[in-house]
């Protein structure tokens, strides 16, 4: 692969500028279903791009006692982890942009760097609420990220390849087997929840209790760049629950493949709009019990059914 | 930042999302934990009891009406109740049920405007979605009974301002069997659905004990098993000649407020059938002087929020000597910090929120004598004072460019 190619894979496609107009547009596919859902009227399809432009356009405030360098590079590098991670995801067909045996690790650590910016980002500006926003928000990494790792990891034992695309491979290969990972796909979204950090886990940035938590001193484009991150982080988790999860309709022609691709992603949305209209938000120590007495367990069970699965072919 | 005790001092308000009106809580939190609470309010006096003493008392209706926005008709029904019982006018039966009917509706809309609120702060926004768009039914019907969906402007001394006609009866009863219908539901919700009970049970915990002690009333009371209810114990309007229950709860949490202001709504629409069918015929108003006789009298009266009573003195002219308003708030607030010792962060929006608080109708000033200095200040003075105060902490306000400045 010439280094042109690899620019253009970063910047345009599937990267940097492909990534955030999908990011936008699936903000507002969720907008609009969790308003629908809410019977309301919701925003129209432009209202991210708008909301976006708008912020970009703002005065960016920065407070005297934070720590300026970590306070203006967090939001960047939560963008930049975000769109490394989306090279190594399968998106329609077998392969990733770039794929090696482990790349599934190596997604995940980068899809944990953005919660990680949120926690310098929050810790560094040195508002009351947005350190108890960081704080919460590095709690939670730890009630969520191992559910999400396990129940990941589960079909990978499956297909005994650490790499996406070597298990998009396996799983085209031996249609239906899928199946089997089921219960490791609801848990995955379960965690994504949290990832996201949405109703019923959206602890965090919890509106009335700590305002915005992490993002409360944040203003103009860096908290665009913290908007943006959150979106395209949302269609990589998605993408790659997709590609773990939901491995079919690989082989068909590109055209058929994109529709496919969109499809999953599609119901994936509306299946996390659905789940964050239907609760409460938790408190902390709640969350953390729900994810480690019953999330982890039950991501633990979909490794022990799929070892057994393994056996017996 | 966190210091050796490891305690972090958060300031909730006065300006903060978790709360509709400025006030001030001071959290000490340890971890997630609530150490210490303390409350500070004023931020939003109006000073309408001395505003009262300089109108009439026509005048003062509207003004009193306007102490809440929710609660707008217990306001001004305590107050001419008090002034009708000054001057001894005999209020007729018509409009006493017109009354009672337009308190209950807005019991409803205030109790609904509570489920909705709360909704939101356990961060359950489809729950306010969905009782807000309920709630505008009662909005609609208040606002064809009245003219108004807020301050209904419904008294007047010796009676109610509008009749009721029988086109209006058959809407206010297909209005109740909707709402009949959406809060049955809600009860349902709040009975099965899991992230609610986790987030509403044994949180903000008052015993009886506590609740009796510290003078809590209305529906934060009864969640605690304490049975009062000004309706029942102290008949006003058409009270009297009306069945229903007082809903009583022993959850003594949030949980339990909930249950009771959503039992209450049940017992509501059962009073407004019994309204539209016991209503006689006959005036709604009987004359009253525009001078009051020197007296003084006490009402009571059982706002959505718990008893409400003002106190008027009269000394025969057309202006009261003094009114006095104790609202509902007021005897709650000093329940909240009980209810968040040793409470989570995270509990502390949805404590405050049920006792349904208002703030704004709760703020006095209190001059004492004799303890510190005494200094009055004009508008001059106190603007001075302000730009010293600043300046002694080192704002300066003169020196406060705004972005937009020289560019109009």
């Amino acid at each position: 692969m010439s280094v042109g190619t690899a620019v253009l894979n970063i910047l345009v496609f599937p990267g940097f500028l492909f990534l955030i107009a999908f990011g936008l547009a699936g903000e507002f596919v969720d907008r609009k279903l969790y308003a629908r859902l809410q019977n309301r009227v919701g925003p129209p399809w432009f209202q991210p791009f708008a909301d976006a432009l708008k912020l970009f356009g703002k005065e960016d405030v920065v407070p005297e006692e934070a720590d300026r360098r970590v306070f203006h590079l967090a939001p960047v590098f939560a963008l930049a982890a975000a769109v490394a991670a989306i090279l190594y995801i399968p998106l329609w067909g077998h392969a990733a942009v770039f794929s090696f045996d482990g790349d599934l690790i190596v997604v995940l650590y980068l899809l944990l760097i953005p919660t990680l910016t949120f926690f310098l980002g929050g810790w560094t500006s040195s508002s009351v609420f947005a350190t108890i926003g960081a704080v919460r928000a590095i709690t939670q990494v730890f009630a969520y990220e191992i559910p999400l790792f396990v129940a990941l990891l589960a079909p990978s034992l499956l297909a005994n390849t650490w790499s996406i695309s070597g298990m998009a491979a396996y799983y085209s290969a031996h249609p239906w087997l899928w199946l089997v990972n089921l219960i490791g796909l609801g848990v995955a979204l379960v965690a994504l929840l949290g990832k996201l950090e949405r109703v019923p886990f959206d602890i965090p940035e919890a509106e009335t209790e700590i305002v915005a938590g992490s993002f409360v001193e944040y203003s103009g484009r860096r908290l665009a760049f913290f908007r943006l991150a959150i979106d395209c982080e949302a269609i990589v988790g998605i993408s790659l629950v997709a590609a773990v999860f939901l491995p079919f309709g690989l082989n068909l022609p590109l055209g058929f493949g994109i529709l496919v691709y969109l499809g999953k992603v599609l119901v994936l949305l509306a299946v996390l709009a659905l789940l964050r209209t239907l609760f409460a938000r938790l408190r902390i120590d709640q969350m953390i019990a729900f994810c480690w007495k019953v999330l982890a367990p039950i991501a633990f069970l979909q490794v022990l059914v799929n070892l057994i699965v393994r056996e017996l072919i | 930042m966190p210091n050796k005790d490891k305690i972090v001092r958060v300031p909730i308000g006065p300006q903060h999302p978790a709360l509709k009106e400025p006030e001030n809580f001071m959290v000490d939190l340890r971890g997630e934990k609530i150490s210490s609470v303390a409350i500070r309010l004023g931020y939003n006096h109006r000073g309408i009891e001395k505003g009262c003493e300089e109108r009439t008392y026509v005048q003062d209706i509207y003004l009193l009406e306007r102490v809440c926005g929710i609660c707008s008709h217990s306001h001004s029904t305590a107050f001419v109740q008090a002034v009708e019982e000054i001057a001894g006018l005999e209020v007729p039966a018509r409009a006493k049920y017109i009354r009672v009917l337009i308190g209950e509706l807005e019991r409803i809309h205030s109790h609904l405007l509570w489920l909705g609120v709360a909704g939101h702060e356990i961060g359950f926004d489809t729950l306010l979605m969905y009782v807000w768009r309920d709630r505008e039914l009662v909005m609609d019907l208040l606002a064809e009974l009245t003219g108004n969906r807020v301050h209904y402007a419904m008294n007047v001394i010796g009676g109610v301002k509008r009749d009721v006609t029988k086109d209006q009866f058959v809407r206010i009863a297909s209005v109740v069997d909707a709402l009949e219908e959406r809060t049955k539901y809600y009860i349902e919700l709040a009975m099965t659905e899991e992230t609610l009970a986790q987030r509403l049970s044994n949180v903000g915990y008052l015993s009886h004990e506590d609740a009796v002690r510290l003078g809590t009333i209305g529906p934060t009371g009864r969640a605690s098993g304490v049975d009062r209810d000004t309706r029942r114990d102290d008949p006003y309007a058409a009270y009297a000649e009306l069945e229903f229950q007082v809903i009583t709860d022993t959850h003594c949490d949030v949980f339990g407020r909930t249950l009771v202001r959503l039992g209450e709504l049940m017992q509501t629409y059962s009073i407004i059938r019994q309204v539209l069918k016991q209503m006689p015929d006959g005036a709604i108003t009987v004359k009253a002087p525009l001078r009051i006789p020197a007296g003084e009298a006490v009402s009571r009266y059982e706002a959505p929020r718990g008893e409400d009573t003002h106190f008027v003195r009269a000394n025969g002219t057309d202006k009261p000597e003094r009114v006095k308003v104790r609202a509902p708030t007021l005897a709650n607030l000093q329940s909240v910090a009980k209810m968040l010792e040793d409470g989570y962060l995270a509990d502390l929006p949805i404590v405050v929120a049920a006792i349904d608080p208002c703030f704004s109708c709760t703020d006095r000033m209190i001059a004492v004598r004799g303890i510190a200095e005494e200094k009055t200040m004009n508008w001059e003075e106190l603007v001075q004072h302000g730009v010293r105060w600043y300046r002694e902490r080192g704002i300066d306000p003169a020196r406060i460019v705004m972005r937009g400045d020289g560019l109009a």
